[in-house]
């Protein structure tokens, strides 16, 4: 509220969009993604640099409800590019370029990576860390599924 | 396309409120609420108050938008809401009038948004099944003839907009609490309770201050979801039949 900047809540959100809709979209790769994460702390900066949100505190406003969501979005933002340069391989919804088959399909690993990550918030100039809750299978053996 | 508004701004509750004109510059093929976005990012991009619009599923199924367009509520189409609305309606040069809904149950909180928690409260006085019925069932192990399962359908398509209301001479909210009693009435698990939840949802409808239904129907014109009138008698017989067999 205090910034006072120029630029408004809408533009850092579709900014911040197009970073994670073109680097970290369903079709992501390392090199890229290192240099994005970096864009986007960037981009945080400069929200809380020049960011403009009318109206006032004490009203219905809003605009200052939007940037607050918009702040949240830059460290979710930043969570997804960390937990997708963490996870070399490839699942769902989430496929690395580097790690595919020779038909292009996705290359799971789940040697090292049959878990679910839970990452602690470290504060927001802080990297977050790592929780695995391994996925323990007891009955089914892991497989490729294949539609072929 | 070049467009002229004018819009109702309002700061807060308690000011008069006045139509402001602007200008904005829209694609035929954006919707009338992407309109308002662009209005908006211009007027913050000089430093102004953008202006106050609610919206949120933007495909007409939330119920949260409802502007009233040229006096209209939703807009000139039939059975959309205002997100469904789009500038291709319109031509260059027009000039359209946006206002929030008119009604006293409904106060403006700024600009075209309104309050519109006196229908939440309506809902909790009433519109629900008290007991617990369990997991889904199966499909078949309660029969229900396809007519009253449909009817009960089209009731239950109500998103409690509001715009029964602003249609409403009388800014009566008839159609909503019809549609929401209809609804439960019609099908066994709600049948139990059908007479009680009538009285109570009519009850604090009155309080709330809503205006009578008078059977103008505008409503059912209004409506984004074809709420049909027919659920208002519905809603008279089973409040009728409540208020003649009750105990006393």
């Amino acid at each position: 509220m205090n910034v006072k900047g120029n630029q408004s809540v809408e533009s850092f959100h579709r900014r911040l969009g197009k970073i994670m809709w073109d680097y970290c979209g369903m079709s992501r790769n390392a090199d890229s993604m290192k240099k994005y994460r970096k864009m986007i702390q960037e981009l945080r900066e400069e929200f809380y640099k020049d960011v403009f949100i009318p109206g006032s505190m004490n009203d219905y406003n809003p605009e200052l409800e939007k940037a607050q969501r918009v702040a949240d979005f830059f460290e979710l933002g930043e969570l997804m590019v960390v937990d997708a340069l963490d996870r070399n391989e490839s699942c769902g919804g989430h496929f690395r370029e580097e790690y595919q088959s020779e038909e292009g399909e996705a290359l799971r690993n789940d040697e090292d990576y049959a878990y679910v990550s839970a990452w602690e918030y470290k504060g927001w100039d802080q990297d977050p860390v790592l929780h695995k809750e391994e996925l323990i299978f007891e009955n089914i053996e892991l497989k490729t599924r294949s539609y072929k | 396309m070049k467009l002229t508004l004018k819009i109702w701004r309002q700061k807060s509750p308690k000011d008069k409120g006045r139509f402001e004109t602007y200008k904005v510059e829209a694609s035929p093929h954006m919707s009338f609420l992407e309109m308002l976005d662009v209005l908006n990012e211009e007027l913050i991009s000089k430093k102004e108050e953008p202006v106050t619009f609610e919206h949120d599923c933007r495909e007409g199924i939330c119920g949260t938008c409802g502007l009233v367009i040229n006096g209209q509520p939703h807009g000139p189409n039939k059975g959309t809401a205002t997100c469904q609305l789009h500038m291709r309606f319109y031509k260059d040069g027009d000039i359209i009038v946006i206002e929030p809904y008119r009604a006293s149950a409904f106060p403006v909180l700024k600009d075209l948004a309104v309050d519109r928690s006196a229908f939440d409260r309506i809902i909790q006085a009433g519109g629900y099944i008290s007991v617990s019925t369990g997991a889904p069932q199966d499909g078949n192990a309660i029969p229900i003839e396809k007519d009253q399962a449909a009817k009960s359908f089209d009731a239950a398509a109500c998103i409690g907009c509001g715009a029964c209301v602003a249609a409403c001479p009388n800014a009566s909210a008839m159609l909503f609490v019809s549609a929401k009693v209809s609804h439960l009435a019609l099908l066994p698990q709600g049948k139990v309770e059908a007479q009680r939840r009538a009285q109570a949802m009519v009850r604090q409808m009155d309080e709330e201050g809503f205006g009578m239904c008078s059977n103008v129907t505008a409503c059912e014109v209004e409506c984004p979801k074809e709420i049909s009138v027919t659920n208002i008698a519905r809603l008279n017989r089973e409040y009728l039949s409540a208020s003649l067999g009750s105990e006393v």
